[in-house]
């Protein structure tokens, strides 16, 4: 179980970036992180998997625990070490190493041989085509396949919350089907997963909880079910409610009448 | 014909010693992105060493100690100086270098004094004659010697686990901490790995055959051709620096024949200042050319 209590993080001195965040990841859960751009979901991530340092954040207060361990004050290598591996935003797999070179150096946390070779396997079995391609540069893979072997990668050291940042970010809406299937399956593998997505409708698909940030807070937290109901969620995420197409649409004449008024004024002032 | 042979052999061999010296100079900063400047101060400091054991230990021992201790030497700037300062910005962790540097250099300087020992010992100014060509033992030796180790650091660059975590960390530090690769292994392993090969090289830099001077300020200067061979190849390419170590050993034996003793340290940097004109990132370097 991964608890997150009244989490503060701030970037350099002044900028902050969560303010007070609690939520609750347990060990047989997918939470879903929703929110906007600069809502602080990365930061979240960042915060957990210890690499907050490496972009000039601090946790200023608050606490995380992992089972009984006390987790924010840990360096990258030793959260891994727990079990608990991040798949980066953007992917960020080594394109000028081979994929069997990526997946190798996925498996550098492992505990030990066997684990290893059992994790390769797994691997291979959720992604065959990082069998087909072992050889061959990962730079030269496609989009969704970057993305495969970025979670293949994460699952080599055989983690036990999988912390996934944007997977569908760039790909076509069929392959981010297929991350979503694939995500499902590696949580019915018995691994938790915590996803941040801006693509609410395959998170809230894949999760059983869900948490909005807005601004460094949580701003709806409760059931993925519950959060695809709720209006807010709906008009801010889901998109395409009857309401906010009649409020678009009164937006938009508004902005027309006001186009008009300005272009008669200067004629006026002409 | 035959001087002709006779100075690719001898510059080669040089080359072979300089490119030891660049690839633990790319070594350095492909895992930690810092130049390090004191690359010439490991140099002296394992030949100190050799000098100072070699009445008790024999030359074999001491040439051990000295490589040995070269390489302790740039672990513990790593350890007690860099690796205390994690997220400084590269470009002051490399004035920091040039710190150690000047303090380490000026030490053994004052404490050689007046004596300039040469090292290389069973094989130094004994030349072998092949045919009509004339050969230095120590640059027969140097490019043997080299080979085998650096054949041994791209097996092992290419397929142990620490070159993938090497490579890894030098491609993405990011990710690579994502998955588990401690860093500070990675780096400490990195400056061992070149302050043994600056222990090596030194071997053979300070001998008759090749520098004609003992151990001495001379031999730092002379480690120093090191910049200009990893700049050639690309400070970031690990093959780079063998070519571009081949390529200083080259120019300097051939431009102290054909045209002067003196003109041969310029003819270095000449080539240096033609190669970043033509490709500014150096023949095999990435660094710059990926940036979007």
């Amino acid at each position: 179980m991964l608890t997150v209590r009244n989490l503060q993080v701030r970037y350099g001195r002044s900028v902050a970036a969560l303010h007070g965040i609690d939520l609750d990841v347990p060990d047989d859960g997918v939470l879903a992180v929703l929110g906007s751009n600069g809502a602080g979901k990365s930061t979240l991530l960042r915060t957990i998997s210890g690499t907050l340092r490496m972009h000039r954040g601090t946790v200023v207060g608050g606490e995380i625990h992992y089972g009984d361990r006390r987790i924010d004050k840990l360096d990258p290598a030793s959260i891994v070490g727990l079990g608990i591996v991040g798949v980066p935003e953007g992917r960020q797999i080594f394109a000028r190493m081979t994929v069997d070179e990526n997946l190798r150096a996925g498996a550098m946390g492992a505990r030990s041989a066997q684990r290893r070779a059992a994790a390769r396997e797994r691997v291979h079995e959720l992604f065959p085509v990082l069998a087909e391609r072992a050889r061959q540069r990962a730079g030269l893979l496609s989009g969704g396949e970057q993305q495969m072997l970025a979670i293949g990668r994460a699952l080599m050291s055989g983690p036990r919350l999988l912390l996934l940042d944007e997977p569908s970010l760039g790909l076509a809406p069929k392959v981010v089907a297929r991350i979503g299937e694939i995500i499902r399956e590696i949580h019915a593998q018995g691994t938790a997963v915590v996803l941040v997505e801006q693509n609410a409708v395959m998170a809230l698909q894949v999760a059983d909880h869900a948490v909005v940030l807005e601004v460094g807070t949580v701003a709806l937290s409760g059931s993925a079910a519950g959060l695809s109901e709720s209006e807010e969620v709906q008009r801010l995420y889901l998109g395409g409610h009857a309401e906010s197409d009649a409020a678009a649409q009164e937006e938009a004449a508004a902005a027309r009448t006001q186009r008009a008024g300005r272009r008669g004024l200067s004629r006026w002032a002409g | 014909m035959e001087t002709f042979v006779q100075l690719l052999v001898n510059g080669l061999g040089k080359g072979a010693v300089f490119a030891l010296l660049a690839l633990g100079f790319v070594v350095i900063f492909k895992a930690t992105e810092v130049v390090n400047f004191a690359h010439g101060s490991l140099v002296l400091f394992g030949g100190y060493l050799v000098v100072v054991t070699r009445e008790t230990l024999g030359w074999a021992g001491a040439a051990v100690v000295g490589i040995v201790s070269a390489g302790v030497l740039a672990l513990l700037v790593e350890r007690l100086l860099l690796s205390r300062s994690k997220l400084a910005d590269p470009f002051s962790l490399a004035l920091l270098t040039i710190g150690v540097d000047v303090i380490v250099t000026e030490e053994i300087v004052r404490r050689l004094g007046v004596s300039l020992p040469f090292i290389g010992d069973a094989w130094d100014a004994q030349p072998l004659q092949v045919g009509g060509v004339t050969m230095f033992r120590t640059h027969l030796v140097a490019l043997l010697v080299a080979t085998v180790l650096i054949t041994a650091f791209f097996l092992a660059f290419r397929y142990s686990n620490w070159g993938v975590a090497m490579r890894a960390q030098a491609e993405n530090k990011e990710a690579a901490a994502l998955v588990g690769i401690r860093s500070s292994r990675v780096t400490s392993t990195a400056w061992l790995v070149a302050g043994v090969l600056a222990g090596v090289a030194v071997l053979f830099i300070a001998t008759q055959d090749f520098s004609g001077a003992g151990l001495s300020r001379g031999t730092h200067s002379i480690a120093l051709a090191a910049f200009p061979a990893a700049i050639i190849g690309g400070l970031d390419s690990t093959a780079g620096a063998i070519v571009g170590g081949i390529t200083v050993g080259l120019v300097d034996a051939l431009s102290t024949h054909y045209i002067s003793f003196a003109f041969a340290k310029s003819a270095v940097f000449l080539v240096m200042l033609v190669v970043l004109v033509v490709r500014p990132s150096g023949l095999f370097g990435t660094r710059e050319s990926i940036r979007v």
